[in-house]
């Protein structure tokens, strides 16, 4: 714990949430270090897979991408709990797609933490034979865990499903992506897949859900950077 | 010898052909004497000859006197052209003879403006003579039908070889020629191009298994020399810029004094702005227009019916006009900005007067003083018939990826066959069959080092060995990707509830806010929002700011020929004296204040700017290698001055010269020049480049594992695309000898970066560096100075625009708080 509260790692920033310090860190995953628990959103393992079946044969390496990338966050942090936030299969037959080393990886890394799948719209049933508890929502103290934001929502949700990516213009030049987005209420993190695209945030799908301006942590290279929503402007989803 | 006899020979115009000939009051030239010769001993023939030569007619006399002859069924001649529009020109063009000479000939184009069903019914009764573009033959061969059509096949014409030969689309043609000769092996091929400089390797190109010895070469007589002056307006030039304003009013008098001028400008973004200039000295309302290639099609066409109509006075045109129409009522071309290379200006000449015996009449306008000097270079260059050399690559293979796609929804084939086939096209003929399986393989299944789609494949090999397509929604794919050219990604452009104006690219659309104006398709446009993939404006009045669409694609780089002549301009002081008196001044200016860039050396100056924290160190360096190898130069240097402590802040690379920029000074120049540069740090900053994503995007969409997306069209559901960067960051990771991997190396390290001419350039300069420490910036130095900060900022600095975001948003609030 003291660890935790100690000076910040590269790479990541703090944030405060119905009083909770989270943090934000730049592979797009959230840890709150009080409780010990890592969240990361819309994983979409084997949607290189979904496509390939349909003729687009984008290279297989998608959830090993993913995978790797998760292992090490989750060195990074010794979390207890790793909540992931819904749509962690691209679709209902993507744990059968799961190639044999990709499986062994994914029962290795979920079995040694307390793994929580959240249902998410293209997972409403997550793979029982990985382990884990499966539920729609998750509460703890004063922040609950769920696949999407919806209405006025309760303070301390923490949510993913939008793929939130962020656009800055400067110098003719213009910067676009993946971000956590928060008002004083909610936080929704951006899409933590390899093959996930986005929307903006400033699209109303999105914007509808803040309170206006609301906080834009954009995911850098090797950093968070911290904006607004009144300093960015709108853009095309895809 | 296979160099024709131009003589009299045996008579081979039927008589109804003389007869035309006299009508007309013409006699036929003696290389399309020749042609016929060429026709009637069977061989195949190259054509060389300047525009205005009667050269499509010398291609097309032995098929209209043949056709005259014998009853024929079936294809006879295909006619492949680079432009749509100019086979839909060519086949009006033919319809005169056959109609004054009542010959049985049908003729039609196919292009992608052709409708559905003349398509369908093309494939069952093909006429006499097909006038198409590459894309469109490659699709027409993916038909079952293509061997039947093609069986009866006697000639193939192919126009503007030389527009051809050197790019994909080149490739994509030879392959299609492979497979056409596989169908006809008897058909005969011809090739029409404009004066190249390396005729045998167009011959090579042409040639059945590369062999350039069967393609006979005949050789138009040179039309009249182009009188070509630079113009400089009451003798001034300005220090920078390229757009030319200055003299802006000179070229509307020349333009008013004209029957029909072309006024060629090098980027899309200077055709508006050189457009909308004119208009405001249209005072006599003459009939100025606008031509490039992001306005919408039926713009391009009225312009291009008015054009031939003869009703234009003037239009400001890209390169979207280099090639084409014949338009004889053109009496003036004005190239505004630097020429680039011999080639492209003569080329571009020749669109005025496309008549013999004439001279063509052009104009050169250089918008500052080295342009001056690139100028007269290339003035020189055409007077002395020393062309630009083009080269031609070995073949690609995410266009072979896409060849043997179509040819799998043509027909089962067998993989033996088909490699012997592909290996007879010029840039496949070194073509190893360890490359061949390996595409092979990565059309079936993605040739994925990890065989995870053993069971998702696209091409499946049956009980007799041969491969074949496995569904028809695989096939239908295919021949909705089909195609080498791969555009940036574009939003059209749209009045809200009206006509679409054009395309933008996606990259400038993205950056700009509602209420932003700038200049397209010769009109101010209000940005109000966007829709799916459009843009929709309003009209806008004049606006205090305008911002100034950008395009990847526009900008050629000064080619290595000119670039030897300026250099040799500027060694030698004796030709300075016919030069304007602004060029003379500056080039004995930077003489006394700094040195003059000697040849086979390299100069490099070094000064301070600014003061306080404000001071930089710039390091300025004369190379003259051309825009594309500056920025890969640029992007090294800056590399290796943060490894050596130097603190680089930014560069700028012109065509001529190379800037960069730093908090320290560079005491020692000759380590940031070294040759060891390619080695150390290329491969490192390659692949994490923009310029490689850009180049994966490409080769990803020509082999058909991205789809392309149509600008303006609605995606339907949720037909959402993967990037292309996302699935480069994993394939590089996790498969980075894959097929796509090599292509998109091949094609960055090429044309785009051109880091032969890089690499040429430092091993030159190794050791003949001279390096000049100044007080102050020199003479020469002006002219990129004062373009830094317009160069946007490149590829893996644009983290640092975040930064730069944050630290005015962390500036502002604590400005507020305090």
């Amino acid at each position: 714990m003291d660890e935790a509260r100690g000076p910040l790692r590269e790479g990541c920033r703090a944030l405060n949430l119905a009083g909770e310090e989270l943090i934000a860190d730049c592979s797009g995953a959230l840890y709150w270090p009080a409780a010990r628990l890592l969240a990361v959103a819309d994983l979409h393992f084997e949607k290189g897979s979904s496509y390939a079946a349909r003729g687009a044969l984008l290279p297989p390496y998608d959830t090993r991408a993913t995978l790797d990338r998760l292992a090490a966050v989750i060195a990074r942090y010794a979390p207890e709990t790793v909540v992931a936030l819904g749509d962690s299969f691209h679709d209902p037959q993507a744990e059968a797609r799961l190639g044999g080393d990709d499986f062994e990886t994914l029962s290795r890394v979920a079995g040694a933490v307390n793994w929580v799948w959240i249902r998410g719209n293209h997972d409403p049933e997550p793979p029982a034979r990985l382990g884990g508890l499966v539920r729609v929502r998750l509460s703890q103290g004063p922040l609950c865990f769920v696949h999407e934001a919806a209405g006025a929502g309760a303070a301390g949700e923490v949510s993913g499903h939008y793929h939130p990516k962020a656009a800055v213009r400067r110098r003719g030049r213009t910067v676009v992506r993946p971000a956590f987005i928060f008002d004083d209420r909610r936080l929704i993190l951006p899409a933590f897949g390899a093959y996930t695209g986005g929307l903006d945030v400033l699209d109303p799908a999105i914007a509808a859900l803040m309170r206006q301006p609301f906080s834009v942590f954009m995911t850098g290279r090797d950093r968070i950077y911290a904006l607004t929503s009144d300093r960015l402007h709108l853009r095309d989803a895809g | 010898m296979a160099i024709a006899a131009v003589q009299s020979g045996p008579l081979l115009l039927p008589d109804a052909f003389e007869r035309w000939f006299a009508a007309k009051g013409w006699q036929p030239h003696p290389h399309q004497r020749a042609m016929l010769e060429a026709a009637q001993d069977g061989s195949h023939a190259l054509l060389v000859a300047p525009t205005g030569g009667g050269k499509t007619l010398a291609g097309f006399l032995p098929t209209l006197t043949e056709l005259s002859r014998i009853d024929c069924h079936g294809l006879h001649t295909l006619y492949v052209s680079p432009l749509k529009a100019l086979a839909q020109d060519i086949a009006r063009n033919l319809e005169r003879p056959i109609r004054d000479m009542a010959l049985d000939i049908k003729t039609e184009t196919r292009t992608g403006d052709t409708s559905a069903k003349q398509k369908l019914s093309q494939r069952v009764v093909p006429p006499h003579i097909l006038l198409t573009t590459p894309e469109s033959l490659s699709l027409l061969l993916s038909y079952p039908e293509a061997a039947t059509i093609f069986a009866s096949l006697k000639t193939v014409i192919i126009d503007e070889l030389h527009a051809f030969a050197p790019t994909k689309r080149g490739q994509l043609l030879a392959l299609a020629l492979s497979r056409i000769s596989a169908i006809a092996p008897a058909a005969r091929r011809v090739g029409l191009s404009a004066t190249i400089r390396d005729v045998d390797a167009y011959r090579r190109w042409l040639a059945p298994g590369g062999d350039g010895g069967r393609v006979r070469l005949v050789t138009g007589t040179a039309g009249a020399e182009p009188e070509i002056r630079i113009l400089i307006p009451e003798a001034r030039i300005p220090w920078a810029g390229h757009l030319g304003r200055h003299a802006l009013s000179e070229i509307y008098r020349r333009i008013a004094a004209h029957r029909t001028t072309l006024v060629f400008v090098n980027t899309r973004a200077s055709a508006e702005l050189v457009f909308q200039e004119l208009w405001h000295l249209n005072e006599d309302g003459l009939e100025i227009a606008l031509h490039h290639g992001s306005l919408d099609r039926e713009h391009r066409q009225r312009v291009e019916a008015a054009m031939a109509a003869g009703t234009l006075r003037a239009v400001v045109c890209t390169s979207s006009l280099d090639l084409g129409i014949d338009w004889g009522d053109v009496d003036l071309v004005i190239q505004l900005g630097a020429p680039k290379g011999a080639s492209r200006l003569l080329q571009r000449i020749g669109r005025a007067n496309h008549r013999f015996d004439t001279p063509s009449k052009a104009l050169l306008v250089p918008a500052n003083r080295f342009e001056f000097l690139e100028c007269q270079a290339a003035l020189e260059a055409v007077r002395a018939h020393d062309l630009d050399a083009d080269e031609i690559g070995p073949g690609t293979l995410d266009v072979l990826a896409q060849h043997l796609m179509g040819l799998a929804c043509a027909a089962p084939f067998d993989p033996g066959d088909v490699f012997a086939e592909v290996t007879q096209a010029a840039p496949y003929h070194t073509l190893s069959r360890a490359d061949f399986d390996r595409t092979l393989g990565f059309v079936e299944n993605g040739g994925y080092a990890l065989k995870a789609y053993a069971r998702y494949r696209r091409i499946k090999r049956g009980a007799d060995g041969r491969y074949f397509a496995v569904s028809s929604k695989v096939e239908r794919q295919h021949r909705l990707n089909a195609g080498t050219i791969v555009a940036a990604p574009t939003l059209a452009v749209q009045y809200r509830g009206g006509r679409k104006l054009g395309e933008v690219e996606e990259y400038f659309a993205l950056s700009l806010v509602p209420g932003d104006v700038f200049p397209f398709s010769g009109r101010l446009l209000r940005f109000k929002g966007l829709r799916e993939t459009t843009l929709i404006v309003s009209a806008a009045r004049q606006a205090q700011s305008v911002r100034v669409p950008v395009y990847a694609g526009g900008k050629l780089p000064l080619s290595t020929n000119l670039a030897d002549r300026v250099r040799g301009l500027i060694a030698d002081p004796r030709q300075w004296g016919i030069f304007p008196k602004d060029v003379h001044e500056w080039l004995h200016l930077q003489r006394a204040v700094s040195t003059l860039p000697a040849p086979g050396r390299l100069l490099v100056e070094t000064f301070p700017r600014g003061s306080g924290p404000a001071r930089r160190q710039f390091l300025v360096a004369y190379s003259f290698e051309g825009r594309n190898a500056h920025q890969s130069l640029g992007l090294l240097i800056t590399r290796r001055m943060e490894r050596l402590g130097l603190k680089p802040l930014g560069f700028v690379g012109s065509d001529y010269v190379l800037a960069v920029w730093s908090m320290e000074r560079v005491e020692d120049p000759v380590p940031l020049f070294a040759s060891d540069l390619l080695d150390e740090e290329l491969r490192e900053w390659m692949a994490e480049s923009a310029l490689m994503k850009r180049s994966f995007r490409n080769v990803a969409t020509i082999s058909g594992l991205l789809e392309r997306k149509y600008p303006g069209v609605e995606k339907t559901g949720r037909q959402m695309t993967v990037s292309s960067d996302l699935i480069y960051d994993v394939l590089r990771r996790y498969d980075p000898e894959h097929l796509l991997m090599d292509a998109a190396w091949a094609e960055a390290g090429g044309r785009l970066t051109d880091l032969d001419r890089l690499a040429g350039f430092l091993n030159r300069v190794e050791g003949r560096i001279d390096h000049k420490p100044l007080r102050k910036i020199s003479p020469f130095a002006v002219p990129v100075m004062l373009e830094i900060g317009k160069e946007a900022v490149y590829g893996e600095a644009l983290d640092s625009i975040l930064l730069e975001e944050e630290a005015i948003i962390r500036d502002a609030t604590e400005t507020g708080h305090g």
